[in-house]
């Protein structure tokens, strides 16, 4: 749906192509399905009973003011936070059915699965194609023509195969911040996950590239279930068919994204979306 | 007009503060200069009298020849190789042991330790690097050659001589990988934080992260470890001089003695022979050999260390 919507005299900007807001995912299964979980920092609780299930192949949309606790939460979901020290988690997180919770999950192959791209973007002080080649060799390829193929496919998913195609063994680092956000998108997909998380990938990006990341959010959506961290709401509502509203911790409000933005049931949200705080 | 615009205080003291500081910085520069006057002018060039060394004893020979026997004869041998030889055999060795050892030491710290074992492993390194070197020598001398090394080689049926300097480059070795560890550890810790992450989010195991993303955008800072650390090596003399002790024999046999160009210099220095004589003033000769090999090496280390860096925002 490419035209501006305007529900109760609120108008909502027009989604990026392929992403289609009116979508139905009441049939799809449950990529995620997070049921009561409490997340600490030490002694300090940063996320309080959050219970969210994000439906396969679409993208849900995680917003909320600064500190809310929406980019943590994002990280329990390849468990992340495992990287820092006292960080502690209850509750159940399914991802697939399986509990990623438990101790007994291997968080290698669940990072695999569940693929991450970053605020910053993060290119290894290494060529293009060594870029996008890392993951599939870290999990063991070793084959030229495999990888090569491979790094291939995933750099026109990632809509930059036409620009670095000539120069695959040059510098990651010097490419522009939007390539190099591409390029760690690129660097995802090579790992084959079933869900990408996204961490604020276009904040620090310009208006053009910020573009780009959005409608490749729209080829990439119908195949892959997308969870994306936005301070930007405008971005949100382009993107994403299901919103999730964050504030101090808590779970305020989640809903497909036209309800949320059109007609939210909690005041909070409401004063969020119109720009009343945050 | 206001009335600080027509005042003028003087402030001696800055002054005064100024130049102190200005010495302090000039005193380094003057004492460098200073090294090099005196080993030119009694290697090179003596003004006046003909007594610098190479105005006795040809640049030529001393490059290309292999005997060195400074009392040997009337004018005696200066051929650099068996201490140049001996010399580097001895870097070497210590890198073996220490390039490993630093490195591995640097990413357990920076990558596996726990916050509280690294503050525990960080000064006990740093004590390791406070030992003065003599005790490194006698280390080796009493305990490397006869309580390990002895019975190893006893066992392969293989004789090592008291003083050798497989010893004295082991605890060389031992020696400087405080000084590769700290060093490597802090440009590993200088990766930036958001580089492990990505790679931990695309299903790395810890040793990944380490060996395919951290150390190799470390790389020109560990390089450059590795090249201090061996001009250290090159530079090492007590330990040198006690484990491998002072025969300059021309071999690359490691279980027998050898002499370094430091090891010479002490002998040299705290020898018995006329103040002008050719032996005294070979150890300007070597001195230089010295000076100009360590400089080059950390000019390179420095030179890696610009060329390499990645620039991260």
């Amino acid at each position: 749906m490419l035209m501006g919507s305007s529900v109760s005299g609120r108008s909502v900007p027009p989604s990026v192509p392929g992403v289609d807001r009116n979508l139905d995912t009441s049939g799809h299964a449950a990529a995620i399905d997070v049921q009561g979980m409490n997340f600490y920092y030490g002694e300090q609780q940063v996320l309080f009973d959050i219970s969210l299930k994000v439906p396969e192949r679409s993208v849900t949309a995680l917003i909320g003011p600064s500190g809310c606790g929406k980019s943590t939460f994002l990280r329990t979901l390849n468990r992340m936070n495992d990287l820092v020290d006292g960080a502690r988690c209850t509750g159940l997180c399914l991802v697939e059915g399986q509990n990623i919770m438990d101790p007994a999950v291997d968080v290698v192959l669940l990072r695999k699965h569940v693929g991450m791209v970053f605020q910053k973007s993060t290119p290894f002080p290494k060529s293009i194609f060594d870029n996008v080649a890392y993951g599939p060799r870290v999990a063991g390829e070793k084959n030229r023509a495999v990888l090569a193929e491979l790094v291939e496919s995933c750099l026109k998913k990632a809509a930059l195969w036409d620009e670095v195609r000539d120069r695959l063994h040059t510098s990651a680092m010097a490419l522009s911040g939007g390539q190099q956000q591409r390029l760690c998108i690129a660097r995802t997909l090579a790992t084959n996950p079933k869900i990408i998380l996204m961490d604020e990938p276009a904040s620090a990006l310009d208006p053009a590239s910020t573009d780009r990341i959005e409608n490749l959010i729209g080829e990439l959506c119908s195949n892959y279930t997308i969870v994306i961290v936005t301070h930007n709401m405008q971005q949100a509502s382009r993107v994403s068919h299901q919103t999730a509203f964050f504030f101090r911790g808590r779970l305020v409000e989640c809903g497909p994204t036209m309800k949320i933005f059109t007609s939210p049931a909690e005041k909070q949200t409401e004063d969020y979306i119109t720009g009343r705080f945050g | 007009m206001p009335t600080w615009a027509a005042q003028k205080i003087s402030r001696r003291h800055e002054t005064l503060i100024r130049w102190v500081l200005f010495v302090c910085a000039a005193l380094s520069v003057l004492t460098t200069a200073a090294i090099i006057f005196v080993l030119l002018s009694n290697a090179v060039y003596a003004p006046g009298a003909k007594t610098a060394f190479f105005e006795r004893v040809s640049l030529w020979q001393f490059l290309t020849t292999a005997r060195w026997k400074p009392t040997d004869g009337p004018g005696g041998h200066f051929g650099i190789w068996p201490l140049l030889v001996g010399t580097l055999q001895v870097a070497v060795i210590a890198s073996l042991v220490s390039v490993p050892a630093g490195l591995g030491a640097a990413i357990y710290m920076s990558e596996y330790a726990h916050p509280r074992e690294r503050e525990f492993l960080k000064p006990v390194l740093e004590i390791l690097a406070g030992i003065p070197s003599v005790v490194y020598g006698f280390f080796a001398l009493k305990f490397i050659t006869p309580w390990v090394l002895k019975p190893v080689f006893g066992v392969l049926g293989l004789e090592i001589s008291i003083f050798n300097s497989l010893s004295a480059g082991i605890v060389v070795g031992i020696m400087v990988t405080p000084l590769i560890a700290s060093l490597s550890e802090d440009v590993i810790r200088a990766v930036p934080r958001s580089l492990r992450e990505a790679a931990f989010a695309l299903g790395s195991t810890r040793f990944d992260v380490s060996a395919r993303v951290v150390v190799p955008a470390a790389l020109s800072g560990i390089l450059a470890s590795f090249l201090l650390a061996f001009s250290r090596a090159v530079g090492e003399t007590m330990a040198v001089a006690i484990a491998a002790g002072g025969n300059p024999l021309l071999t690359l046999n490691p279980l027998r003695g050898a002499q370094t160009m430091t090891g010479f210099m002490v002998h040299a220095s705290t020898g018995d022979s006329a103040a002008d004589s050719i032996s005294r003033m070979s150890m300007y000769a070597v001195g230089i050999t010295l000076f100009v090999m360590t400089l080059s090496i950390n000019l390179l280390s420095g030179w890696i260390m610009r060329r390499y860096r990645e620039v991260y925002q």
